[in-house]
């Protein structure tokens, strides 16, 4: 049991990478990693909402919205899914909103580091992403909660060391065209190839 | 507003403020659905319907949104909206439907939607906001074209499922180069564009955080003065 989950959490990290093998939550990616320390804050915040909405949506789609899952209401025949998008954007934007409140009243200290960064959370795509993956994976309430939490850290840990790299490279001497959004562009693409060799794995 | 405006705010976004390659916007589909140029013009076409109606829908309604609540309005503007994009895919083009799998989903948290309906159509009327959303979505489909017409022409020597350079695995003269159909390839191409773009538009580039300075050369040893 517990080696599923760890292959699972692996698989999310490296494997499937949210940010440099399916590509989500890229313009947040590359436009707030220009520090370690705010690219840290960010992928911070977005572990701590991925863990807390990908499970929330599992139970939604699956006690509410899935196909006859409405049984017990008398409704054996009720198929919900088209409403499904609009419903986890809707968990989602609650669930960080929520949270800013609870860590405002509670933890300002942590308020205060993540504070910008948790409102631009709901439009990162990699959060949603990571739901809709989660559906189209079938994954059941277990499992979900370690594939919410792999994706937060496997997008925190790329946002990380993509910072890294920038801070070391404005010290070069780069064409004019390519300063900045342009080269930014090539590191990801290199680094998204060194990624792929992850891909041979197999758990 | 005259006919000039209308014609500023759609071309605009074409090539000078383009979404993704100057408001790094929209950049995750860009990447995802590229290597197939009919799925790409299929995405171009959602993307652009749907930046536009919720353009439009929103700036009709921005008088009466509460600003305190107004990303939830717009969220659930933009989400319904894909629904309907969704739903219509589903019934009419099920194959191509199945190829974008989650991203028609993720139009949603596509930054351009969302942006575009912060950055203009809160404040502007709404046939002028329908046209800015408009230009956004042709900007955005220009470079996903672009990308995709060179990945599936040189990777697979294909446009559209045609056979256009014949491959040499049937018979023809052309090598298939498959690292451009590895998604991060079109991390490079889209780099290598922006390098064009800003080599011809010369204001986008950015400034230097350091400089390297003019007399930064190595000492010239060879006039060195020997202390014995």
């Amino acid at each position: 049991m517990f080696e599923h989950y760890l292959s699972i959490f692996i698989t999310t990290v490296f494997i499937e990478n949210i940010a440099l093998s399916v590509f989500l939550g890229m313009c947040t990616f590359i436009a707030i990693s220009k520090k370690i320390d705010a690219a840290f804050g960010l992928g911070i915040a977005v572990i701590v909402v991925c863990l807390i909405t990908v499970p929330l949506n599992n139970l939604i789609y699956n006690s509410i919205l899935k196909e006859g899952a409405l049984a017990w209401a008398g409704l054996p025949e009720a198929n919900l899914e088209f409403v499904g998008l609009i419903s986890y954007i809707g968990v989602i934007a609650a669930a960080v909103q929520i949270l800013e409140m609870f860590l405002d009243r509670f933890v300002p200290a942590l308020y205060n580091a993540l504070g910008v960064f948790l409102p631009l959370i709901t439009v990162n795509c990699a959060i949603l992403g990571a739901s809709l993956f989660m559906i189209e994976k079938d994954l059941k309430f277990g499992e979900s909660v370690v594939y919410g939490l792999g994706a937060g850290v496997g997008w925190a840990m790329a946002i990380v060391v993509l910072a890294g790299i920038r801070e070391k490279l404005k010290y070069s001497d780069i064409p004019d065209g390519l300063q900045g959004l342009g080269v930014t562009f090539l590191i990801v693409g290199l680094m998204s190839f060194g990624f792929m060799s992850f891909g041979g794995i197999s758990l | 507003m005259t006919v000039k405006q209308y014609k500023e705010v759609l071309a605009k976004p074409l090539l000078e403020e383009n979404p993704i390659t100057l408001q790094i916007l929209g950049i995750c589909s860009a990447l995802a659905v590229t290597s197939n140029l009919s799925v790409t013009l299929v995405m171009c076409v959602a993307l652009t319907s749907v930046v536009s109606f919720s353009n439009l829908f929103i700036s009709i309604i921005r008088n009466y949104i509460p600003s305190s609540v107004r990303i939830i309005v717009q969220m659930t503007i933009i989400a319904s909206l894909v629904i309907v994009v969704d739903e219509l895919l589903k019934a009419y083009d099920y194959e191509t439907s199945k190829k974008l799998s989650v991203f028609v989903g993720l139009i949603i948290t596509n930054c351009i939607v969302m942006g575009r309906a912060e950055a203009f159509a809160m404040k502007e009327k709404p046939f002028i906001s329908f046209l800015d959303g408009l230009g956004n979505g042709l900007g955005y489909s220009i470079i996903l074209i672009a990308v995709a017409v060179v990945r599936e022409l040189f990777g697979a020597g294909t446009l559209m499922g045609y056979e256009i350079l014949p491959l040499v695995s049937n018979g023809g003269w052309y090598p298939a180069n498959n690292l451009l159909l590895l998604p991060p390839s079109s991390f490079i191409l889209i780099g290598l564009m922006i390098w064009g773009i800003r080599a011809y538009k010369t204001d986008q580039i950015e400034p230097n955080e350091y400089k390297l300075s003019k007399h930064a050369t190595a000492p010239d040893l060879s006039k060195r003065e020997l202390n014995v």
